[in-house]
């Protein structure tokens, strides 16, 4: 979404709160090129807010001009009343929990954390530091230097050392990036248990939609320097508003469809196979009769039905007519992509209750789905924005696994690109062994507690 | 077999040894004639044992005098060539600028040149400016060739260094100088310190461009290769041998310093 002003209209909250974060038009270009298009966001206080896209979307360069680490080509940053676009990071009140931790290696944990107040002339800082590292359960590990602890470890003093502050803001840079899956599903919760206790704003910066979804109240998807769009979790999954949210918070099925007509609320459209109905107020883009859309459902909405069991589909259902072309049994789930006439490579996810063994490669079927599940979007869009590719041996695997696995991968080239920049492979690798170490660490304790 | 099976797995530690010994050698004997009373006026050949030497460091002319000498200008070129050199460094490291790439290559140079020639351009510098030889001549070429160490020591540390830790200093309301002294200063100092030790060794022990250049001033390096010709003094093997001692013990000290703080974090 291009219109910057449409995207504010949303979040606009009560003007003027007390810590509320806001930006106007606030944009940075590098020479020719445009990392963040000038755009406008209110991030209210004591919210959990996270900026979601793929590297490269500029959510970064967004969250380092609100620390002050970047200055803003164009626009400004205010923190609730007072306009801090000129200030230097260190007389901000906000504070930033660094991708890798940038922990100081020559300070031990007790220091790094105490290192913010001592800079603002607190004098008796121990029993603040006390408190906050007990409050990320590092207690016993304050003389320990960063070096020697696991990942997990090294994140909990990031976060202690930026919270120690009190900081109107806390700023977190894919705080979780470096951690393996399990351990950053166990991370999430606890920043998220971290937020709910200290009340302070955060501004999460992530590639990982489950992660931006599981955490946030609200969620800002970036793409080429823009917000696409910003909503709830829930809202945004099921009113995506332009084909690259569709496509990059979960996956969606889209149909190239026309307008046929518009009555009752409801829009027909004709689509290769055939005709379909959208409620009026799920379609985000002009609807006149013989207007191109993109008519979309989500795979785990839609059911399917062998073709000569069609007539007991109930009326009222959009349908579509295809060939299973793949079938993934996955457990709890199978996950099937059905080719037909409407489109190739529909995803249908069934849950699996009654399986009916007919439903193979090769069946012919019928998708169908409540039309109140469809969605609709501008036609005038790259269909495809947004799909991470996938290479035809893993497509199909569970959406959720694949998702991770590429976030993972990606994640892994960034790392390396960054670590081959700054000489800290050593460091990313460290970090990576400890982890285990810290799991069954974080699992002792938990059986313990 | 078996003497075959306990060379092999030992192999490592035998060529270590050999290589140690190799290297260590003419210390040893060097400590070990600061203790010869000599025959005649060199030291060459072992005839009996003697602490004189040991008692009267300074009972050779003008070898004291040298030894302090040296010694200042170490002091000296080590504390100019290693503030200069750090502060180069930062440079080359952090900043895009201008003919860039030329200093950095200008300064490669006096390592790479052969250092006779080096000495002989100075020369001819300094007698055509009309500079008189002696301390600060030598000086100012000392600076120079140990900066080239310096910067290269210091660079590959700061280059090292992730750039983000001194944005979160900045985050956590470190002004630019608590910056530079509490977070890149401690990190950046093992570096320094290298190339610092490095300097002091290098100035100490020159020879070719500190005799092009010295006039008639004569420091330790230049007394006991004019010594040489003449007769060598038992104190130049007391003075080689508390040099060597004290290096060991600056390693030993800062080895057990270390070890300790590790062993306390733990």
């Amino acid at each position: 979404m291009s219109d910057v002003t449409e995207t504010t209209g949303s979040t606009a909250s009560a003007s003027g709160d007390g810590g509320d974060v806001r930006l106007r038009g606030i944009g940075k270009t590098y020479g020719d090129f445009t990392a963040v298009h000038p755009l406008d966001l209110t991030v209210p206080e004591g919210s959990f807010f996270a900026l979601l896209g793929a590297s490269g979307c500029g959510k970064t360069t967004t969250l380092r001009m609100i620390a002050g680490l970047e200055e803003p080509s164009t626009g400004s940053v205010h923190l609730g009343e007072q306009d801090v676009t000129r200030l230097p990071p260190y007389k901000r009140p906000v504070n930033t929990v660094f991708q890798s931790y940038a922990l100081f290696p020559h300070l031990d944990v007790f220091e790094n954390v105490a290192f913010g107040l001592r800079r603002r002339g607190v004098r008796s800082v121990k029993n603040q530091v006390r408190d906050m590292l007990d409050l990320v359960q590092l207690g016993e590990h304050a003389r320990r230097k960063p070096h020697q602890l696991s990942g997990g470890q090294q994140q909990r003093v990031a976060v202690a050392r930026a919270l120690i502050n009190h900081p109107k803001v806390l700023l977190l840079d894919e705080p979780l990036g470096a951690l393996d899956l399990k351990l950053r599903r166990r991370m999430q919760l606890e920043l998220k248990r971290i937020q709910t206790e200290v009340g302070i704003t955060f501004i999460h910066v992530t590639h990982d939609q489950e992660e931006a979804m599981t955490m946030a109240d609200t969620v800002a998807v970036m793409n080429a320097g823009r917000v696409e769009q910003l909503g709830a979790p829930a809202d945004l999954y099921e009113n995506p508003a332009t084909t690259f949210v569709a496509n990059f918070l979960g996956t969606s099925n889209l149909i190239e469809a026309e307008v046929a007509s518009t009555a009752g609320g409801e829009i027909l459209v004709d689509t290769r196979g055939g005709r379909l109905g959208v409620p009026a107020g799920r379609c985000s883009a002009p609807s006149g009769t013989g207007a191109r859309l993109l008519v979309g459902v989500r795979p785990e909405k839609t059911v399917l039905a062998l073709a000569d069991e069609a007539g007991r589909i109930p009326d009222g259902r959009n349908r579509v007519t295809g060939v299973i072309a793949e079938a993934s049994f996955l457990g709890v789930s199978t996950q099937y992509l059905v080719d037909g006439p409407a489109g190739r490579g529909l995803a249908v996810y069934a849950q699996n209750v009654d399986r009916d063994p007919r439903l193979v490669p090769g069946a012919e079927v019928v998708v169908h789905w409540d039309r109140a599940h469809t969605f609709a979007l501008d036609a005038a869009q790259d269909i495809e924005a947004g799909v991470e590719r996938v290479e035809p041996a893993t497509a199909g695997k569970d959406g959720r696994a694949e998702r991770a696995e590429r976030a993972e991968r990606a994640e892994r080239a960034e790392r390396e690109e960054k670590a081959g920049k700054d000489g800290q492979t050593e460091r990313a690798e460290q970090a990576g062994k400890a982890e285990d170490a810290w799991t069954a660490d974080g699992a002792a304790k938990e059986a313990a507690g | 077999m078996a003497p075959l099976t306990w060379f092999r797995r030992h192999l490592v530690v035998i060529f270590g040894l050999l290589t140690l010994g190799y290297l260590l050698l003419p210390n040893v004997v060097v400590t070990v004639f600061s203790f010869n009373d000599p025959a005649g006026r060199f030291n060459y050949a072992w005839n009996e044992f003697s602490t004189d030497a040991w008692s009267r460091p300074c009972g050779v002319d003008g070898l004291c005098a040298s030894l302090a000498l040296s010694l200042q200008l170490a002091l000296w070129s080590t504390l100019a060539a290693t503030v200069l050199g750090t502060m180069t460094a930062f440079a080359l490291a952090r900043y895009r600028f201008r003919a860039r790439g030329a200093v950095n290559s200008l300064i490669f140079l006096p390592m790479a040149m052969p250092e006779v020639v080096m000495a002989a351009s100075l020369l001819t510098l300094f007698l055509n400016m009309g500079a008189r030889l002696g301390f600060w001549t030598v000086l100012i070429a000392h600076i120079m060739f140990c900066l080239s160490f310096v910067v290269t020591a210091v660079k590959a540390r700061v280059m090292s260094m992730d750039p983000r830790l001194e944005q979160a200093a900045q985050d956590l309301y470190a002004g630019p100088a608590q910056t530079f002294l509490r977070v890149t200063l401690p990190i950046a100092w093992p570096g320094i310190a290298a190339g610092a030790l490095l300097a002091f060794a290098l100035s100490f022990d020159d020879f070719i461009i500190t005799n092009f250049t010295a006039g008639s001033t004569v420091t330790f390096p230049m007394y006991v290769w004019g010594s040489a010709q003449r007769g060598t003094p038992v104190q130049i093997n007391v003075v080689g041998t508390a040099m060597f001692l004290v290096a060991v013990l600056v390693v030993v000290v800062s080895m057990a310093v270390g070890n300790g703080r590790k062993r306390m974090k733990a």
